[in-house]
């Protein structure tokens, strides 16, 4: 059994959105939202850390080859949110809210299958230098 | 002479689209920045203004003061807009970062006090990409 090491990989697009609920009155999304909920869009610089964890592999010594994962990432999530409106140019926001904590979601499951099953895969997605998530939670007592 | 900056920022979106171009024009000199429905970035904003401390207070101008100026007549007119459609002293102008620099000059030069110039505002699109102004 090889040592568990994680290892991350940072990457970054920039995309226009609005948070709005089509559910809801303007008034219920501007209440809630804000000025997040404006009708012409605003837009952030999204840095996005994908973590990779699992065995060092014995021959390569590698947990995940780091220009692979890049590659991944840039051809599964960058090349469809970068320079995008994410509410109007994506198929995944076109009914989904296009929050932080929606995207970090979207962008795990972009990737999720392309990752080998024995490595454990998470997101962390900057909005702002000071709003970030993750996903997934890790679980206290899960390994 | 002592120059006294204070940092603020804002979020918004964009595009670099010259409506006198063709769209093919627009997309081999704008590349993606001209996609239709938008893009956006988080702006960083320094605003360096310059003159001699106050004998009495020791200040060259209330940081606390040029932060509520830079806030009232720049980040209140930007921050969650589209610098396209939402901005007046961006109407008729493409959006690029230098015309914004010097779009945000304009807005606070005539807010600062007496003995108090404006020397630069350099601009973040982001981490690696900014443009400064000196009103040159």
């Amino acid at each position: 059994m090889g040592e568990k090491v994680a290892v991350f990989r940072r990457e970054h697009f920039n995309a226009a959105h609005r948070l709005y609920n089509n559910g809801w009155t303007d008034e219920k999304n501007t209440d809630v939202f804000g000025k997040c909920s404006l009708p012409h869009y605003h837009g952030h610089n999204y840095d996005l850390e994908i973590k990779v964890t699992g065995e060092v592999d014995e021959k390569t010594g590698f947990v995940m080859d780091m220009k692979k994962l890049s590659d991944l990432v840039k051809e599964k999530v960058i090349e469809k949110f970068d320079h995008k409106n994410l509410n109007l140019d994506t198929e995944e926001f076109k009914t989904l809210n296009p929050t932080a904590e929606n995207i970090a979601i979207v962008i795990y499951n972009l990737l999720r299958a392309s990752v080998d099953k024995n490595l454990d895969l998470h997101i962390r997605l900057y909005e702002t230098p000071r709003n970030f998530v993750e996903y997934p939670v890790e679980v206290k007592g899960r390994r | 002479m002592v120059y006294l900056t204070r940092a603020e920022h804002f979020n918004a979106a964009h595009k670099l689209y010259n409506p006198a171009w063709s769209r093919e024009q627009n997309d081999e000199v704008f590349g993606k920045c001209a996609n239709d429905n938008w893009h956006g970035h988080n702006y960083e904003l320094f605003v360096t203004v310059k003159g001699k401390p106050n004998a009495e207070t020791g200040f060259v101008m209330d940081a606390k003061k040029l932060g509520n100026v830079i806030k009232n007549e720049v980040i209140e007119k930007l921050d969650h807009k589209n610098l396209n459609m939402d901005v007046d002293f961006l109407k008729d102008q493409i959006c690029s970062t230098e015309n914004l620099v010097i779009g945000i000059w304009a807005e606070l030069k005539s807010h600062l006090p007496a003995g108090v110039q404006m020397h630069c505002i350099k601009l973040y699109e982001t981490p690696r990409i900014y443009v400064e102004y000196f009103g040159e």
